[in-house]
């Protein structure tokens, strides 16, 4: 079998000593970890795996010996070497030894209750230390594959080297009686600002906690859940959008520690996007409150609704014409016209009525973008409905009318053949009629035929104009739902520290000698960033779209009233 | 160790395979694809920006010239990094894995590491591609579950496509050191 050693490029350069690791024995891989420099007292070196082990959890035992010589090699360092496998017994015992500056270095290994004695090949794989125990793999394992026998080789290195972090913690200045070389023992890494910010982080996630906690308290309370408020709530999707960042804020604010990598990551990612969402937001603030661009908005809405509700009235005058050539009833088309004419002129009515106040209700909802650009988005989403209300009237008023028309018809038509529909049977059965009955639907049947393609038509116009604002609003909470779900930190991580999001390895080979063992250097491939966004996305409270091309144009055929953005929390109809 | 041979691709074009042996039981396997001509890279930049002449001839407006320079520098960018692999490499580590290198006209690398337990075999296919019937050389993955299964089958050289001759030099490669895990005790 061949055999593995895995060396850290960092104690490349360490004077002789013992070599201390994990010996993976099933894949006959041995992960060096540090280096024991002399003098040493084996029982004390002893001691200390034995607490690591306790620590750690991981079966850190010597594994070998290493001897960095510069000058020739020395012959009684070589025997004392091979006298120490006898104190520290391993099978089998690693000895490597580097001479002066050559890259090439001996490897050999002892074997005293081998079976097979032949020269078994060694390979040599060279990796960065600090780089394999701060990366991450990526798809994690699960814990059950975990404790299988024949886990992946990979992840059980990587596993190794991020466990033995408390092995790391020792640096050259300590004064114990082991002296270790890894890739921190020139020095423990830290950073002022990190341990600052972790000490005045709890304080500031108590207080958030507590102010969150009141918040949620006033939300949920009884004055504002009575039936007309909570109904008017559910619909406003701007206070869908601060329910969910409220929920965020809590998942920040917990005072318990993420357990695993992904908690970690969830909650950076949420902090992040919420971080850059007030920060678009004081900025869009600012904009819009300097040279008073707010109350110019103000003073164009009102004319934009005069407008709108203009090019109504103008529609319907040419739907109670000839539209487009096509001969309408003439009566129907006079009542449905003068009908939506009518509440054309009471909305301009309100509108005008609301105008003084627009521009103050105006500036102070402005002020609420400093919440983030999300809710300034929902909000302007939300005006958008509400000023384009009348269009959702007239919708619903033709759907009705011409599903009501439809669903006649269909039935007359039955009646007009001699069937009728079984309600208990849930088909279609053959009944005999009264002749007057029969003259009363066959003539209802006429009527209601001759008089479908007006309802059709006027349908069809309010129809398309519901779906043309139901497209806008979607494009806006399109946007919405992008700032709310995308993990910038992870891409931040990905673009910045690209060792920390690892897909796997890749391995390159260096320099060969004949003769010597095969040397491999291995570098973390990272993630690609169409991975780390699947990995990491947040989710969402919406899902779209609710339903399949072929039902919603059955829908519309149908004239069944069509809600295309589905919530998560709605119930199944 | 390394030598290297001339074939042909599917489609005709000139490819070249590297072997080198770095040890007894590690080998690379290199195959370069034709580079990029500077011939056909002055047609495509010079058909572009005639094309363009000829719209701002028509329109009077420069702003057609300044879209062809920008579009014909992206679409050059776009291609050399994303589009034009110039070597596929193979390197086969017994007891490690093997590792698929895909290396770009702008210098990157893509790489991926399989590692040797979940390999299950390295065979040569047959498979239809547009009109034509092409062998291709693919690995074989291991089902976790299904001792007998195959849970993937990841294809090789998918950008140079050589032919036969060149795959079967390939594969006498690849196998020899296939072999040599199952000469080995088993680990587990």
């Amino acid at each position: 079998m061949v055999l593995k050693v895995f060396f850290p490029s960092c104690c490349s350069a360490a004077d002789s000593g013992i070599l201390i690791g994990r010996w993976i024995s099933e894949q006959n891989s041995a992960v060096i970890l540090a280096v024991v420099h002399f003098p040493f007292i084996p029982v004390q070196v002893k001691q200390y795996l034995g607490e690591i082990q306790r620590v750690t959890k991981v079966s850190v035992s010597v594994l070998g010996s290493w001897s960095n010589s510069k000058q020739e090699k020395e012959e009684s360092l070589s025997e004392f070497l091979e006298d120490l496998g006898t104190i520290f017994c391993h099978e089998p015992w690693i000895q490597i030894s580097k001479e002066g500056d050559s890259k090439f270095w001996s490897c050999s290994t002892l074997q005293k209750h081998s079976k097979n004695p032949q020269e078994e090949e060694i390979i040599l794989v060279y990796y960065d230390q600090r780089k394999v125990m701060l990366s991450h793999l990526h798809p994690p394992l699960s814990s059950a594959a975990r404790e299988a026998e024949d886990a992946s080789k990979l992840w059980a290195i990587f596993d190794t080297v991020a466990r033995s972090q408390v092995l790391f913690m020792t640096d050259r200045y300590d004064e114990g009686p082991i002296k270790l070389s890894h890739w921190q023992s020139d020095g423990v890494e830290a950073s002022i600002i990190v341990e600052l910010l972790k000490q005045a982080s709890v304080p500031a996630c108590v207080l958030l906690a507590a102010l969150l906690a009141l918040v949620s308290g006033i939300c949920r309370s009884r004055v504002l859940n009575i039936w007309p408020l909570s109904f008017l709530w559910s619909k406003l999707s701007t206070c869908e959008q601060l329910g969910h960042r409220l929920q965020h804020l809590q998942v920040i604010s917990s005072s318990k520690k993420a357990q695993s990598q992904n908690q970690l990551m969830r909650k950076a990612n949420i902090f992040v996007s919420l971080l850059i969402d007030v920060a678009l937001g004081i900025l869009l603030m600012s904009w819009l409150y300097r040279k008073n661009r707010i109350g110019h908005l103000a003073d164009t809405l009102i004319p934009v609704a005069d407008h709108v509700a203009e090019e109504l009235q103008d529609l319907l005058q040419w739907l109670m014409g000839a539209p487009a050539g096509l001969k309408m009833n003439r009566a129907l088309d006079q009542v449905l016209g003068r009908f939506f004419l009518y509440h054309i002129h009471l909305w301009i009515s309100y509108i005008h009525l609301l105008s003084p106040f627009i521009e103050m209700i105006l500036w102070y909802v402005g002020l609420s973008a400093c919440l983030g650009l999300t809710v300034a988005l929902c909000i302007l989403s939300d005006i958008l409905a509400l000023l384009t209300f009348h269009i959702y009237c007239f919708y619903v008023y033709g759907a009705r009318l011409y599903c009501l028309k439809i669903y006649g018809l269909s039935s007359l038509w039955r009646l007009f053949r001699g069937k009728k529909w079984n309600v208990l049977r849930q088909r279609v059965d053959s009944c005999s009629y009264d002749l007057d009955q029969l003259f009363i639907g066959t003539l209802l049947f006429t009527i209601l035929l001759f008089l479908l393609p007006t309802t059709a038509l006027y349908y069809l116009v309010f129809t398309l104009l519901r779906l043309l604002v139901v497209i806008v609003q979607g494009l806006i909470h399109l946007l919405v739902d992008l700032i709310d779900s995308l993990p910038l930190y992870s891409l931040t991580l990905r673009l910045c520290r690209s060792y920390r999001l690892a897909a796997g390895v890749k391995f390159r080979v260096l320099e060969q000698q004949d003769g010597k063992p095969l040397r491999l250097l291995m570098q973390i491939n990272p993630l690609s960033y169409g991975g780390v966004v699947q990995t990491y996305r947040l989710p969402t409270y919406s899902c779209y779209p609710r339903d399949s091309w072929a039902s919603l144009c059955k829908k519309l055929f149908l004239g069944e009233l069509i809600y295309p953005w589905k919530h998560k929390g709605d119930k199944q109809n | 160790m390394a030598e290297e041979r001339r074939f042909r691709s599917a489609a005709g074009l000139p490819i070249a395979l590297r072997r080198r042996q770095h040890s007894a039981s590690c080998r690379e396997l290199a195959l370069r694809g034709p580079r990029l001509q500077l011939r056909s890279l002055s047609a495509a930049t010079s058909a572009v920006w005639l094309a363009a002449y000829g719209l701002f001839a028509v329109s009077e407006n420069s702003m057609v010239l300044s879209a062809a320079i920008f579009i014909t520098l992206i679409g050059l960018i776009i291609y050399l990094h994303f589009v034009k692999i110039d070597q596929e490499s193979l390197l086969v580590i017994g007891s490690l894995g093997i590792q698929v290198t895909s290396s770009y006209a702008s210098g990157k690398e893509s790489t991926t590491f399989i590692e040797m337990g979940r390999v299950k075999d390295v065979v040569i296919n047959e498979a239809i591609h547009m009109q034509k019937v092409i062998y291709y050389l693919c690995i074989l993955l291991q089902d976790p579950e299904d001792p007998q299964g195959v849970s993937e089958v990841v294809p090789l050289f998918q950008s140079s496509k050589p032919r036969l001759d060149c795959l079967i030099e390939v594969y006498r490669s690849c196998q020899e050191i296939l072999e040599q895990r199952k000469t080995a005790p088993q680990s587990n």
